[in-house]
């Protein structure tokens, strides 16, 4: 058997993940030996499914298993929910991912502290929140209006709002009105 | 490639698995996560994929996820956890994706073309880009680039296979399409991207890196 360039470009997927039989790939070995430009076809493809395939091209926004983790906290243990929700926004000062619900519960029926508080703003005080020194607004992890990720700073949302940050109207959007 | 480093067939994490699959089953339900978590950054990922928006896809994400907790009864333990998992993930952002453009044309670039005839664009010099390359945030994104400007039915086969490493019968599967068909479009991609990461050619950015040599030019 022998093959042309066309019938190599047409089959080199196939031969990459070793799907090509016997026969072809021995033709298409010997094809590739002698033809340039086929084995540099090969070599790219092989590249990219390579690079692509890495677990390095695998991410995830920042703090996306916290939210997650909560998510499925919510749903297998409605009744635990709050308790459990107002112990996290407590304890955890670095893990500030979106504490949404913890922060829900806290915050509801309560006036905010802060007496700069704006109206409409229902932003939970003690709501850790992430400020970025050229920014204006306040944000929960993983928000994808944060600008600078390099120089993320975490911060009690009254003490965000002190400093002159406003709440983002898209992550912290449930907590105005 | 993660995939083929852990073959199919590797008995502890297997055997542990379906240990939790079957004590999630019984109501150990704090479990789940336990089991999810070594795929969670890849459902995300497939989500992504498809939705091409952080927001979108992590809402995406959790829903799927939790459609697999409340359906966990309905994994069949021949398969593979992972595959049903993402497959979830797929069907969730794919019906997503369908209710916000259920009113737009689809692009002319995602319609199938599958006849036409390739041909590979021609190399003046092929650089091989190592894979520490991608330790480099500025290389993941331009791959993440020029995925994303592929016509979606070309995006979903390369990213099912490639990226999440199911098989090409799981992948048709998935996408509820011919084995050929996704063949045919795998190959497509492939050869896409091979042509959008080549220096010079849609991908400019590549002469200013100083990679090796690889194949010499046609
Ligand atoms: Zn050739
Ligand atoms: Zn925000």
């Amino acid at each position: 058997m022998v093959v042309n360039c066309e019938q190599v470009w047409h089959e080199v997927s196939d031969y990459l993940d070793g799907e090509v039989g016997v026969e072809l790939r021995a033709a298409m070995d010997e094809h590739l030996r002698a033809c340039k430009g086929c084995s540099s076809l090969l070599a790219g493809m092989r590249n990219v499914v390579s690079l692509y395939g890495d677990e390095r091209m695998v991410e995830a926004p920042l703090g996306f298993s916290y939210r997650l983790q909560r998510r499925l906290e919510e749903n297998s243990h409605p009744t635990r929910r709050t308790f459990f929700g107002w112990a996290v926004a407590a304890a955890a000062t670095v893990l500030v991912a979106g504490s949404f619900e913890a922060a829900r519960s806290y915050g509801l029926g309560r006036t905010p502290r802060s007496a700069h508080a704006q109206a409409g703003n229902h932003v939970p005080p003690d709501l850790m929140v992430l400020v970025y020194p050229e920014g204006k607004t306040f944000h929960a992890a993983g928000c994808p209006f944060i600008l600078d990720k390099k120089n993320l700073r975490p911060v009690a949302a009254q003490e965000a709002q002190r400093e002159g940050y406003v709440p983002c109207v898209r992550c912290m959007k449930q907590y105005l009105s | 490639m993660p995939e083929s480093a852990t073959p199919l067939g590797h008995p502890a994490r297997q055997t542990s698995e379906a240990e939790l699959v079957r004590r999630v089953r019984d109501g150990e339900h704090d479990l789940f996560y336990e089991l999810i978590r070594p795929y969670e950054r890849r459902v995300y990922s497939a989500a992504f994929a498809i939705l091409r928006n952080t927001a979108d896809a992590e809402d995406a994400a959790q829903e799927a996820i939790l459609k697999a907790f409340k359906h966990i009864r309905q994994f069949r333990e021949e398969a593979r956890f992972s595959t049903w998992l993402i497959q979830i993930a797929v069907n969730e952002a794919r019906m997503r994706r369908r209710k916000d453009h259920a009113d737009l044309m689809e692009p002319i670039a995602d319609r199938p073309d599958e006849s036409g005839v390739y041909t590979p664009r021609d190399f003046a010099d092929w650089r091989e880009i190592p894979s520490e390359a991608l330790e480099r945030k500025e290389i993941r994104e331009k791959l993440a680039e020029a995925l994303a400007s592929l016509g979606e039915i070309y995006r979903e086969v390369f990213v099912l296979r490639d990226m999440q490493h199911l098989s090409i019968e799981e992948t048709a599967e998935t996408l509820e399409i011919s084995t050929a068909s996704a063949k045919t479009r795998l190959l497509r991609a492939r050869l896409m991207l091979r042509d959008l990461l080549a220096p010079g050619l849609g991908g400019p950015w590549m002469s200013r890196l100083s990679f090796e040599k690889g194949a010499k030019p046609w």
